[in-house]
């Protein structure tokens, strides 16, 4: 049992953390986040040439990681940073690559750019809902909230083909693509695919696809959790500053332990993300994804809230970081699958 | 990261598991399994049977007669208790006067009392809590005050738990007023067949005896049962409520609840189906779950910090908090599942030979409302939020 990060990766959470800290700042990320593209291409590019999605692929599928703990120690730097880079969608599009056997090089470099379509207007998670077709390279069906999808090179496109589900690649320029920016920032895009061509790499692909939902999530809770980090610590900081009453309102006892009840879910969820991180690849990795994204949706929505709420009229205004951090805690929870959603995945399992 | 076990550990697993199964007497198993009352010869019979083995006193190092385990072979043994049905170690004297006294303790107290403790020669209990001192110790008014060669004992202890079955009872007694409250305070042992000494149960909100209140009226001890100096008793209590707190989460026991909740669930009907085809039910028992298997982890970290830096740090309060919170769910889901079945008082039905409740499961009403102590006891969780705001938070 250990419980500490290999030196590889304490020197890649350093150099991260020192990049988004340094260079990307919460005002540079609030203007990027809500202006289309809705992220910063250049320091896209910085952010690849730091190695980070060379560290979401493994060595055979070109990268130099690939496993939950890689993806878990830069998506909590991207939360902690509140990043709304593309990172997920160049992270689930590596999963499909490499269960294809597909050449990733530009991937993981970032010079092209993929998003992932797979949740539907009607069908946000339940895949086997999902209505859009592939008949003879031509693919129909309209993809919804694609994460990164304004911003992408090109799409990979899961399909109904026979009895199963394909992935497809579709060029963007191919695809009539509406971008736009989230809420929490940074972008997504609806897909409308009409007869619309696209090259099949990978047929009955229910498991690479499943895959693929797994270490996203992982992605996602890992940087769900950096958030609820960040978003706590402004919290008590606050606590200790703010004055009502002739003292500062962190020695009331009942936004104390409120406090201490934010941190303990928190601990929480680092641990459930920690087991959802080591069973990724494994027989149990969706059940304990689905774990994860359940308690992660609870705990965000409760650090979320909390921490509004203890600010007070600060935390309503735009200007004040605590709050766009709140609202990617509560939005983070509506992808791959809500809190209900996993709930009745574990019941199912 | 690695969250498995080594393979040492693994096989140390196996080695505690065998010899549960093979020393474990059923009856025991049994009335802990159901959920019966564990008698003062069942408490006995199994510390004889891991003293026995050399296995009793967990946490004391080899040189007083412990394994010499660390946090992850306790957590094992622990956890391979629970799923065994093994009771818990009654923990006043292995657990609580044990360390203290191998901290504090004369050399004579060690000799004299460790191997006592051990042995099963000496039953004690613990003299911390009076009515008007519960989570703020630091108020308590018991008095000793020394008369030559004595101390002269007067006032009141409360929450005794098993003090009924006690032969001693180590106290925290005021022995000088005049100073800060927390500096006036010395560690006393006391026999408790000292005249002055009287016992009176307190009957609990489920209607079992396992606290006591203790008076003492004139009661004089020899002083040379204080332990470590006059006055520096607070240090003493301070030391034993922060020591080794492996096992604090009860995760073993939160994973036999689970299993047996689930399996309750697939006989229970509802509606003509098993309740754990009603989705709302199955969901509870699920988000339980899900809150179980982060807490495993959770206590897993905590274990790894404590192997590491030789001592777990403030944030066991957290598994306190949050350990006790889920076994407490598991227990109010077995309390429901059951339904007004649970609500037959226990052993009101024991000349009858109906069954009213599916086997094992008659007196889950009376521990789902004996289990509430968990969240009180050991210093409440409002006292474990007040030591993380003040040690994690710095507020």
């Amino acid at each position: 049992m250990n419980f500490d990060l290999t030196e590889d990766r304490q020197m890649l959470q350093d150099s991260l953390r020192r990049f988004l800290k340094d260079k990307y700042g919460i005002e540079h990320r609030n203007e990027v986040a809500y202006t289309a593209p809705f992220h910063d291409p250049a320091k896209w590019t910085e952010l690849t040439e730091l190695g980070a999605l060379f560290a979401l692929a493994s060595e055979e599928a070109g990268g130099m990681g690939g496993t939950g703990f890689d993806i878990s120690v830069v998506f909590e730097e991207l939360g902690r940073a509140l990043n709304p880079e593309p990172v997920l969608g160049a992270l689930m599009a590596s999963r499909l690559l490499a269960a294809a056997g597909a050449d990733q090089e530009a991937l993981l470099s970032g010079t092209k750019r993929y998003a992932v379509g797979l949740g539907e207007l009607d069908a946000p998670y339940d895949l086997s809902q999902m209505t859009t077709t592939a008949t003879d390279g031509k693919l129909s069906g309209r993809k919804s909230i694609v994460y990164g999808g304004q911003a992408a090179d090109a799409f990979l496109i899961a399909a109904k083909s026979g009895d199963g589900l394909a992935i497809y690649e579709v060029a963007a320029a191919d695809a009539s693509v509406t971008g736009y920016a989230l809420m929490d920032g940074a972008g997504a895009a609806e897909v409308v695919l009409e007869n619309t061509p696209g090259t099949l790499i990978l047929d009955n692909a229910e498991a690479a696809i499943a895959d693929a939902v797994n270490a996203g999530i992982v992605g996602l809770c890992s940087e769900a959790v950096g958030a609820m980090d960040v978003l706590h610590a402004m919290t008590v900081d606050y606590l200790k500053q703010r004055k009502q009453f002739g003292r500062p309102i962190g020695t009331f006892q009942v936004l104390q332990h409120r406090a201490v009840d934010m941190l303990t879910e928190i601990e929480q969820s680092r641990s459930i993300v920690i087991k959802a991180a080591a069973e990724l690849g494994g027989p149990d990795a969706a059940r304990y994804a689905s774990m994860a994204k359940n308690l992660i949706g609870r705990a965000g929505r409760l650090v979320a809230e909390e921490a509004i709420q203890m600010h007070g009229g600060i935390a309503m205004t735009w200007e004040y970081p605590g709050s766009h951090y709140g609202k990617r805690l509560i939005m983070i929870d509506a992808q791959l699958g809500d809190t209900d959603y996993h709930l009745s995945q574990v019941m199912a399992a | 990261m690695d969250l498995n076990f080594t393979p040492e550990e693994e096989a140390f697993r196996q080695e505690v598991r065998d010899f549960f199964k093979e020393n474990l007497p059923d009856d025991i198993r049994d009335a802990v399994r159901d959920g019966k009352e564990l008698t003062k010869d069942i408490m006995e019979r199994y510390h004889a049977i891991l003293n026995k083995k050399g296995w009793l006193a967990t946490i004391w190092p080899k040189e007083f007669g412990g394994p010499g385990w660390g946090p992850v072979e306790r957590h094992i043994f622990e956890e391979e208790g629970a799923r065994a049905h093994a009771p818990r170690i009654v923990p006043f004297g292995l657990s609580m006067l044990g360390p203290v006294l191998q901290k504090f303790g004369s050399k004579e107290q060690q000799d004299y009392y460790l191997p006592r403790i051990l042995n099963g020669d000496d039953w004690w209990c613990q003299g911390y809590s009076e009515p008007g001192a519960g989570s703020d110790l630091a108020s308590l008014k018991t008095r000793a005050v020394r008369d030559g060669d004595e101390w002269v004992i007067n006032g009141q202890k409360t929450w005794t738990t098993l003090g009924q079955h006690a032969d001693w009872i180590f106290c925290l007694c005021r022995t000088d007023p005049d100073v800060k409250q927390q500096e006036g305070i010395s560690f006393i042992l006391v026999d408790m067949s000292t005249p002055g000494v009287e016992v009176r149960p307190i009957k609990l909100i489920e209607g079992g005896h396992e606290v006591n209140e203790v008076f003492f009226t004139d009661v004089r001890v020899p002083y040379g049962n204080l332990v470590g100096e006059e006055n520096k008793g607070w240090t003493i209590a301070k030391y034993l409520l922060t020591h080794e707190r492996t096992g604090i989460a009860g995760v073993g026991f939160s994973m036999q609840e689970l299993e047996e909740v689930k399996a309750l669930a697939q006989r229970v009907m509802r509606n003509g189906k098993p309740l754990s085809q009603d989705p709302l039910f199955a969901a509870r028992i699920a988000q339980a779950e899900i809150d179980l298997e982060a807490m495993k982890i959770t206590n897993l970290r905590m274990l790894f910090t404590a192997q590491k830096q030789g001592a777990p740090g403030p944030e066991t309060s957290i598994l306190k908090i949050k350990g006790t919170v889920i076994n407490q769910e598991f227990k109010d889901l077995r309390r429901r599942a059951l339904g007004p079945n649970a609500a037959p008082f226990p052993g009101s039905l024991a000349d009858t030979n109906l069954d009213v409740a599916p086997q094992g499961n008659a007196n889950n009403a009376a521990r789902y409302f004996n289990n509430r102590k968990t969240s009180i006891f050991g210093g409440s969780n409002e006292i474990q939020r007040n030591i993380l705001t003040k040690t994690m938070l710095g507020l």
